[in-house]
């Protein structure tokens, strides 16, 4: 990316790409906090609600960013809590429900495969502030991949059944992993400007990640190569709802009450 | 306390001059104030209490996770979910050293869950009761934690190193956890008028549970006078009880809430305050499995079991493929 330039504090382009980064994280931490107390062994607990903690603090820091851009004078809880489903704007992988335990875990793999090399590509963005939330971001991150990568590989390369779960959990993904690399008119608008990479830039880090990963892990690639798409620009999957309801509850049904 | 009538298998508790010398030489460890560790001779019914015990206070930190978690996904700004998943993260980090604990007295953690899943082993009576809105969870972590405390503060001075040990590192965190509770009680007690009515609810239904928290009377309890032989019990059930009454009474007072007894008053006499007895035969059917959720808590453990069994045996699996593959690299080499 460019050298690093001075950019204004309300930038429109910088505040929609502040919340892709935060709703991707808010909806990935609240679905990994579904298994706080029902995870299939007590370490993993305790990993998952810390990996969901992680994103969790790093949703605020992208809604703060948002709302610092935006200048509108919103906080990062009004962000999250006031918004319907047409104002979210993460990509339908992170929002897709846990089904087994397998499948959460690919579903985080495939997210933080691809999560990982855009936060280091976003430490030289030409704002300051995107810079600085992607170095802090990026340390929790690397651990959540290696950790997602090495449980991907075991339960893969483990019996029979945890193989099969596994593949099913691939096949189910596999179809929502493409919208990450996809660009619309403000991607090109971020890339030009030099705050955020082209998607398609972080292509090859990811299909190598993957690629050998999946191979470690005895798993098949689908060959489908069709692209679930829409989450960027606020078309969800039905799934979305269900859980804005849940998650904004009190928010909605106590208007104007502090927490 | 999340130990409730931990039994022994003592008749009487005898003294000194009562017991051959092998206990004698314990015992009288003990009363001078060390520590037994894990490899070192001790009763046969020492080392069954402990287990217990502490597989009882594991128990209660896993299940424990369930009522709070129910609302980690509800919580109402960003920052109270991030403080309520640390908190019921923290819960699970307390069971895992507690079954580290128990397993040094020769049980382990699958033992464990199996006593609890078949309902032989007990966890508290508390985590029975439901958590109906926002305001629980504040009152399980000024209430239920501050319960917990009281019994749990004691417990790091216990004969027992790597239960006593276990409890320093639990203590630092349950009074963080104590305090978000009381944080989230004063909002709401200082909040609308349908926040405060949420805050005075919880504490009405919350406030006799967390009294039965520390058991009935046990002042004529032979296991409670073993135990603090033992000294893997410090203080008797209505020391502790009349401690958190003390100390939460000016509390609900400053949030402007009413402690739901009407026999509640300050005893100048006795320095501290008198208060009406929890109904015991509630205790009693929760503890025997009456309770509102008590089928709810253990179906929930259990399936997190049962659906978890694939992804332990791929684990094991895998571990055992990588010995393998290890070993015939290495005659290969050979």
């Amino acid at each position: 990316m460019g050298a690093p330039a001075s950019s204004p504090a309300v930038s429109a382009a910088v505040a929609e790409f502040a919340l892709r980064m935060g709703d991707n994280c808010l909806i990935l931490g609240h679905r990994n906090s579904e298994w706080c107390g029902h995870s299939p062994a007590l370490e993993e607990d305790i990993a998952l609600a810390n990996t969901a903690l992680d994103l969790i603090g790093q949703t605020q820091l992208w809604l703060g960013l948002a709302c610092e851009a935006e200048g509108k004078g919103r906080t990062p809880d009004n962000l999250a809590f006031l918004r319907d489903v047409s104002g979210y704007r993460n990509l339908l992988l992170v929002e897709q429900p846990n089904g087994d335990f397998g499948r959460t875990l690919m579903r985080q793999y495939l997210f933080d495969a691809w999560h990982l090399p855009l936060l280091k590509a976003l430490m030289g963005s030409a704002d300051r502030r995107i810079a600085e939330i992607a170095e802090k971001a990026s340390k929790e991150v690397a651990y959540h991949l290696e950790r997602s990568a090495d449980l991907v590989v075991r339960l893969g390369d483990g019996t029979a059944e945890s193989h099969a779960r596994m593949q099913a959990a691939l096949d189910f993904l596999w179809p929502y992993t493409g919208e990450m690399f996809l660009a619309d008119a403000l991607d090109e608008e971020l890339a030009a400007t030099g705050l955020a990479p082209e998607p398609a830039s972080l292509k090859p880090a990811w299909q190598e990640h993957v690629g050998r990963t999946l191979a470690d892990a005895t798993l098949k690639v689908p060959e489908k190569s069709f692209a679930q798409k829409g989450g960027r620009r606020g078309v969800h999957s039905e799934h979305l709802g269900y859980i804005l309801a849940e998650m904004q509850f009190l928010q909605r049904a106590y208007p104007g009450a502090s927490w | 306390m999340y130990a409730q009538m931990v039994k022994t298998d003592t008749k009487r508790v005898r003294s000194l001059d009562e017991m051959e010398p092998q206990e004698r030489a314990f015992q009288e460890r003990i009363d001078a104030g060390q520590k037994i560790e894990p490899k070192e001779w001790m009763p046969e019914d020492y080392r069954k209490t402990l287990i217990r015990q502490i597989s009882q206070h594991a128990h209660s930190e896993i299940v424990g996770q369930l009522p709070e978690g129910n609302w980690i996904s509800r919580a109402p700004t960003l920052e109270r979910k991030a403080i309520l998943l640390a908190k019921v993260q923290d819960e699970a980090g307390h069971g895992l050293y507690l079954y580290c604990a128990a397993e040094t007295l020769g049980i382990s953690r699958d033992q464990m869950y199996e006593q609890l899943h078949s309902g032989k082993a007990k966890y508290s009576s508390i985590f029975n009761y439901p958590t109906l809105s926002w305001a629980d969870i504040g009152a399980i972590g000024w209430l239920v934690d501050g319960a917990a405390i009281m019994n749990q503060v004691p417990l790091q001075r216990c004969s027992y190193g790597p239960y006593a040990r276990a409890m320093v590192r639990i203590c630092k965190e349950e009074s963080f956890h104590q305090r978000q509770g009381f944080d989230i009680m004063t909002v709401l007690a200082k909040g609308t008028p349908e926040q405060k009515a949420m805050a005075q609810d919880a504490l009405d239904r919350w406030w006799w549970p967390s009294l039965m928290m520390f058991g009935p009377s046990d002042d004529a309890s032979v296991h409670s006078a073993q135990s603090m032989a033992w000294k893997i019990k410090q203080n008797s059930n209505d020391e502790l009880r009349q401690k958190f009454v003390d100390q939460t009474v000016p509390q609900a007072k400053y949030l402007g809430l009413t402690v739901p007894d009407p026999a509640l008053k300050w005893n100048e006499e006795k320095g501290g305050h008198d208060f009406g007895e929890p109904d015991w035969n509630e205790f009693f059917a929760v503890i025997a499995g009456e309770g509102p959720c008590n089928r709810e808590r253990l179906e929930a453990r259990r399936k997190a079991w049962n659906d978890g069994a694939w992804f332990r045996d791929g684990l094991t699996a895998h571990a055992e493929k990588q010995a393998a593959r290890r070993q015939a690299s290495r005659i290969a080499a050979e």
